[in-house]
């Protein structure tokens, strides 16, 4: 764990949305909506819990990160960039052919990516996977991981719910990226969650709730799971903002898997640069 | 052959992953409930710290294993053929084989072995969807021993493989000290007027059927092809090259398993030709197992009558 304070850590995740919204800008595809809303949390991971080398990036000890909702993969690319696992050139790339940024992240191709994800439901079971391991292996680290939560529909979530209570994976922190938005409308149109908190509590997990843009509120449960050994998997149910921080992109269903035009772009990159904290 | 006792591959593989097991600890067994009617009852026991049992939840099994494959274990997913192909198909495709883990799929009740569960439990489409799925090895042994010495290079081999045994017993054909390669055929005798390639349970018809052929004058080659990707292309090319004349039996689809597997080999070299005997594309029912396959036209007297029309 770093010693970072709360002022850097925000500041750190607005420059990981610029850096998101430049490199889907520059690829004209990607998710930017999922990838803001997301932003806080694996900012946090990256920049102060998250114990990696980028110069061995399988090192077997390492913390691990699962986004199980793949197409969110920008945020996490900018964070790996920046902590070192590969050039912060290399963002440019996203998306194009032969480039490590694939649509969805792919292990064999880019270092740093712990498991390939982008058919939804299934990271999370992949996390449990590692956890697991981990426990075998009698080993400390941690596997972080993002659920979304119009994936939270996927039945495989709830099997590997069921996993992780059974194994008693406290080791295992999952972060429910609660934007309300998925592909088709909102989630109560589409297919209403119904109080998620409450179903991973029935399903045998330590469950916080939080404001999962508020990086004091991020980092205090983050901090209480790892003080936690109670042998409970835990969910982090974050109230949070698809497009989050992009004005005319938040709460925006449109926003999920579109690229932003020139104009939108500099508008999206100026009200940004306003929210760093001097 | 025929005096030894009958024993189901499962048991091939039950009696093996034991030994595996003992050898490397990284070695681990996911079941998924059927754990007993797979035969991985001696490995929990001897083995309870390498043991998983994660529940009636074939997907969430198979990112399990996906994950613990990535911290350098060796899970062996077990459960029944048709939900380890089909249930777990696009987890298989997402989780293990475009990852390339070294996660092995081990299923029992292959083909219409399962034979009074009825379709639901019988799984003739298995191999031939695997197939298309790149990375992964594709194998079917053909009794006890080969079971066993597949199992073992597939659990000492990086990479994603299934394995596909049978539930019922069938005829022992190898002694202990046989030796199998995956993606190698292995040849059980030669012969100059027709090529039989088989795998699985259906090996002792092929045997059998050269018996009768031999008595007729007609000297097959039996190939037991029992890994269909990668498939031996150089022992197919053979058969067509040497004999043109090649008879497939399978105890499966005949579409896309075995049979379309040594039929795109012929068609690109534009020369011999194949009979393919195996299921008819159409579902089985509860009956016993030796019936199914008569149903569909997989016995000895079949492959024996295709091979004298083919002289």
């Amino acid at each position: 764990m770093k010693d970072v304070s709360i002022k850097e850590l925000k500041n750190t995740a607005t420059q990981m949305r610029m850096k998101v919204v430049d490199m889907i800008y520059k690829a004209q595809s990607g998710h930017p909506g999922g990838s803001l809303s997301a932003a806080d949390f694996v900012t946090a991971c990256y920049f102060k819990y998250m114990n990696v080398n980028p110069a061995e990036p399988r090192w077997p000890d390492r913390d691990r990160m699962v986004l199980s909702k793949g197409h969110v993969c920008p945020i996490q690319y900018a964070c790996l960039a920046t902590v070192g696992f590969f050039p912060e050139a290399e963002l440019d790339t996203l998306r194009k052919e032969g480039s490590k940024l694939q649509g969805h992240p792919s292990m064999t191709k880019c270092p740093g990516i712990d498991i390939s994800t982008g058919s939804l439901g299934q990271g999370l079971a992949c996390a449990v996977g590692m956890a697991l391991a981990g426990k075998m292996d009698k080993k400390d680290y941690k596997v972080f991981c993002v659920v979304g939560d119009g994936e939270s529909q996927e039945g495989e979530i709830w099997e590997a719910a069921n996993t992780a209570h059974k194994y008693q994976l406290d080791n295992l922190i999952t972060f429910v990226d609660v934007n309300n938005l998925q592909l088709d409308g909102t989630t109560d149109e589409v297919m209403p969650n119904g109080d998620l908190g409450a179903k991973f509590r029935a399903f045998g997990w330590e469950v916080l709730e939080l404001d999962g843009h508020d990086m004091e509120e991020i980092t205090a449960a983050i901090d209480k799971c790892y003080a936690s050994k109670n042998g409970k998997p835990k969910a982090l149910i974050g109230r949070t903002v698809k497009g989050k921080g992009v004005s005319f992109m938040e709460n925006q269903v449109g926003w999920h898997g579109v690229a932003p035009n020139t104009e939108q772009y500099e508008q999206a990159m100026s009200e940004l640069k306003a929210q760093l904290i001097a | 052959m025929s005096e030894l006792k009958k024993i189901a591959t499962r048991d091939g593989f039950g009696d093996e992953i034991v030994e595996l097991g003992k050898e490397n600890p990284n070695i681990v067994v996911l079941d998924i409930d059927i754990g007993k009617s797979c035969k991985t009852g001696a490995f929990h026991k001897a083995l309870p710290e390498q043991y998983l049992n994660v529940g009636i939840a074939e997907q969430n099994g198979a990112g399990v294993a996906a994950g613990l494959a990535t911290c350098g274990k060796i899970p062996f997913v077990v459960t029944y053929a048709a939900f380890g192909s089909m249930r777990i198909c696009e987890m298989i495709r997402q989780e293990i084989c475009y990852t390339n883990l070294n996660v092995k799929i081990a299923c029992s009740h292959g083909g219409v072995t399962p034979a009074n569960d009825g379709a639901s439990h019988q799984a003739i489409e298995d191999m031939g969807i695997l197939r298309t799925i790149p990375n992964i090895a594709v194998i079917m042994p053909a009794d006890y021993n080969s079971a066993r010495k597949l199992v073992r290079q597939a659990g000492t081999t990086e990479g994603p493989v299934y394995l596909r045994f049978t539930r019922d017993a069938v005829p022992q054909i190898y002694g202990p000290d046989v030796q199998f390669t995956i993606g190698k055929a292995h040849q059980i005798q030669d012969g100059k007027d027709v090529a039989i390639i088989a795998n699985g349970d259906t090996v002792r018809l092929a045997i059998e059927a050269a018996k009768v052929l031999a008595d007729k004058g007609i000297s097959a080659r039996v190939l037991d092809m029992h890994t269909i990707k990668p498939l031996d292309v150089d022992a197919v090319t053979a058969c067509v090259n040497d004999i043109g004349k090649i008879i497939t039996v399978e105890d499966h689809n005949i579409l896309n398993g075995l049979g379309s597997a040594v039929c795109e080999v012929a068609a690109e070299m534009g020369k011999g030709i194949v009979k393919r005997v195996g299921i008819q594309d159409r579902f089985g029912e509860s009956a016993p197992y030796e019936r199914l396959l008569e149903k569909n036209g997989i016995t000895v007297e079949n492959i024996v009558a295709i091979a004298e029309k083919l002289q």
